[in-house]
């Protein structure tokens, strides 16, 4: 196995546990802010893509169909927390989810009936498509390597958000204690109608660029959705930077246990039989790192409340 | 947290089956309130042949739903163009969930009294329905799933596949892949029984070496890490078999990627409705198929325009496949009465229908022996199509109908 094979690995981990941010990242200030369990984050992700994919074949640009991903997710979020999610802050888990799992099918069904059962073509832009040449002889596809670059910059600016400004403070002060900050005269429904858009809107931008590279079809949001809990369950529930090393270490244990389970089973197995055993080892690796992670630090790495 | 989730996956199970969508077609419903009304004339007319009742169990929700529309869609298209009144079609979704399919198929059983069953698309919900279905004297005529269970051991009398054994589109790609003159392919599949029933199928044809085998997730999106090992191999070719969403973000990803190898698949990945996803990175692949829109047969021909007509969308192969099925069920109504179990049954198996892919026969297991094309994905105007190149395997029964006691 070739250096040049594990560094290209390492890249894709890293991408994969980027975009993976920007699911969990919403989800994680949403869990963290308004104690909400959000199931339709995931319908969001759908929402994004096809947005995107709407947009872009009739106008033929994709930026402008980031900006609709962004736009329809945010405004499918505000509305949501709107009409359904407020009632919801002040029942118990249980209610939230079952009110969340009803909006999936609603979202699912309501997608199916404006865009159709096929799925729909969204391509790469031409600017980003094809591979560049980095240092060492690496191969590596353009339009991931700015998945990665976009994916730091959102980190980076959820960082400056968080840490650096009123609004950032008055969610944070939010999250320690609601009823202090509402008595302190911060309208609380409005910080978390902004919030949750803002969530969605991190939804909808990593269905549209993931939407790229992939099907845009009705339920792609559901496989991401549980993986985006498992980040949140290892950085811990409501860290901004947990969810980043989170799902980092999500995305590079899943690519890296594809590559190297199967040879290793390889060495006292025959190929076929390794391949169907390695495999489902690989897929089964984060789930394994969520409950070490659990053993561990009960309330995630980097987790305030269990 | 964690037992909160556990909590969930149970909890959104019990939920999902209970969330059951009833689909029933306005011809099932007329033809039932005329089954009414013949009831009533009974005793002054004697009719020759008896109402035929047809249980549709197929994927109408979910990420599988278009190919579930297709065989539907063909189906009813069949069925209305024979303009018969003694069929009468009730039609439920199945969402995909072998549990759903299997309380379905009681029901149409038990309560709406059908006499033959059809419709399922995926292998392991076939496997759920059908032996129990047949073991109970009831028809089943499979427009799409061909496990080599109920194609060797467990064959039946009752059970007749007009589309293909599963490994049929595979032992062709790995025909073509030989005939081409590939010395190494890397295969990849999915983690599943048809996934590994498809690699098992191409290498029982193809001649040359592997230089990488490889099972994905079920349902996995991203393949950078495959393709990666797959730029690192020494392959000549590729040869994948992923399914729907699967093979769509594949191709997307394998074309941004600079490696220039040749690729083969069966059709699933490249199908009508899947190509318009998938756009330039499909053009050139080489697909193998029982059926291509532009086979020259008048009954292809005519197939072709009247499903554009009447649905305003080209026919993929699951459509096609509806409509043989249709067809050959019409064509055995026409010779035999359904009560009589013995005459129905040759009815079936004389296949004396004109069948969208030309000449079509049932072997000794009652599974298709039929020509299987290669096919190249081209672009028509606007549209992703297909065009047939030519048959990489001519008469191809299964080798599964030696172990098949009928």
């Amino acid at each position: 196995m070739s250096p040049v094979l594990i560094a290209e690995q390492v890249l894709n981990g890293v991408q994969s546990g980027v975009v993976l941010f920007l699911m969990a990242a919403g989800l994680t200030l949403v869990f963290g802010v308004m104690g909400l369990i959000n199931l339709a984050h995931g319908s969001l992700f759908m929402v994004g893509a096809f947005a995107a994919a709407g947009v872009a074949s009739a106008t033929g640009s994709f930026l402008l169909g980031l900006v609709a991903a962004l736009a329809a997710a945010a405004a499918a979020g505000a509305l949501v927390e709107v009409l359904v999610l407020r009632r919801l802050y002040a029942r118990e888990h249980l209610d939230q989810v079952l009110a969340t799992f009803a909006l999936i099918l609603i979202f699912s069904e309501g997608v199916r009936w404006v865009f159709g059962s096929f799925p729909l073509f969204l391509d790469i832009p031409t600017a980003l498509s094809g591979t560049v040449s980095l240092p060492g002889g690496i191969l590596y596809s353009r339009y991931r390597l700015a998945l990665i670059a976009t994916g730091l910059v959102v980190a980076l600016g959820l960082y400056l958000l968080i840490a650096h400004t009123r609004i950032g403070m008055q969610v944070r002060a939010g999250a320690s204690d609601r009823e202090m900050i509402a008595a302190l005269g911060v309208d609380i429904g409005r910080l978390y109608t902004v919030v949750f858009a803002l969530g969605a809107a991190l939804a909808g931008l990593a269905g549209a660029l993931v939407g790229a590279i992939q099907s845009v079809q009705v339920g792609m949001g559901e496989p991401v959705l549980i993986l985006a809990f498992v980040v949140i369950v290892i950085g811990g529930i409501g860290s901004i930077k947990g969810a980043f090393i989170g799902a980092l270490l999500v995305g590079l244990t899943d690519t890296l246990g594809r590559l190297f389970l199967p040879p290793l089973f390889a060495l006292f197995m025959d190929s076929s039989a390794a391949a169907t055993v390695g495999s489902s080892l690989a897929s089964m690796s984060i789930y394994v790192l969520m409950a070490i992670v659990l053993v561990l630090k009960p309330s995630g790495l980097f987790g305030a409340r269990t | 947290m964690s037992m909160f989730l556990e909590e969930l996956v149970v909890w959104r199970e019990t939920t999902k089956e209970e969330y059951a969508v009833t689909d029933r077609i306005n011809i099932g419903r007329a033809a039932r309130c005329s089954t009414i009304a013949a009831a009533l004339f009974v005793g002054l007319a004697s009719s020759a042949m008896a109402d035929v009742k047809v249980g549709m169990i197929t994927t109408l929700s979910g990420g599988g739903a278009s190919l579930g529309i297709d065989v539907r869609d063909g189906f009813m298209l069949a069925v209305e163009q024979s303009g018969n009144t003694d069929i009468e079609v009730v039609i439920e979704d199945d969402q995909r969930k072998p549990e759903m399919a299997v309380q379905i198929a009681d029901k149409m059983i038990q309560s709406e009294k059908v006499d033959v069953l059809t419709g399922i698309i995926w292998s392991n919900l076939a496997m759920a329905v059908v032996p129990s279905a047949t073991a109970q004297g009831k028809f089943y005529l499979s427009p799409n799933a061909g496990p080599s269970a109920l194609a060797g051991k467990g064959c039946h009398a009752n059970y007749f596949n007009v589309a293909w054994q599963n490994d049929a589109l595979h032992e062709a790609a790995g025909a073509h892949a030989t005939a081409e003159g590939y010395q190494n392919s890397f295969i990849l599949a999915p983690n599943y029984p048809a996934g590994q029933d498809a690699l098992t199928g191409y290498k029982r044809t193809f001649e040359g070496e592997l230089s990488g085998e490889l099972f994905t997730k079920l349902g996995q999106t991203d393949y950078a890490a495959e393709i990666a090992q797959i730029r690192a191999s020494d392959a000549d070719s590729v040869f994948f078999f992923l399914p729907g969403g699967m093979g769509i973000s594949f191709l997307k990803q394998f074309a941004d990627n600079g490696i220039d190898l040749p690729v083969v698949g069966p059709a699933f990945s490249f199908d009508q409705g899947i190509l318009q996803a998938v756009g330039d990175a499909a053009l050139g692949v080489r697909n193998t198929s029982q059926w291509g829109k532009d086979l020259d047969n008048e009954t292809n021909a005519a197939f072709v325009a009247s499903f554009e007509e009447k649905y305003g969308r080209l026919p993929s192969l699951y459509a096609s496949q509806g409509f043989d099925t249709a067809n050959l069920l019409l064509s055995a109504m026409a010779s035999a009465d359904v009560s009589d179990q013995e005459a129905f049954r040759a009815a079936l198996k004389a296949a004396d229908f004109d069948s969208t892919r030309g000449d079509f026969a049932f072997g000794s297991n009652n599974h298709p022996v039929q020509d299987i094309y290669v096919r190249e994905v081209i672009k028509e105007g606007d549209v992703y199509t297909n065009r047939t190149l030519g048959v990489t395997l001519t008469d191809h029964g299964d080798v599964h109908a030696a172990d098949c006691a009928l």
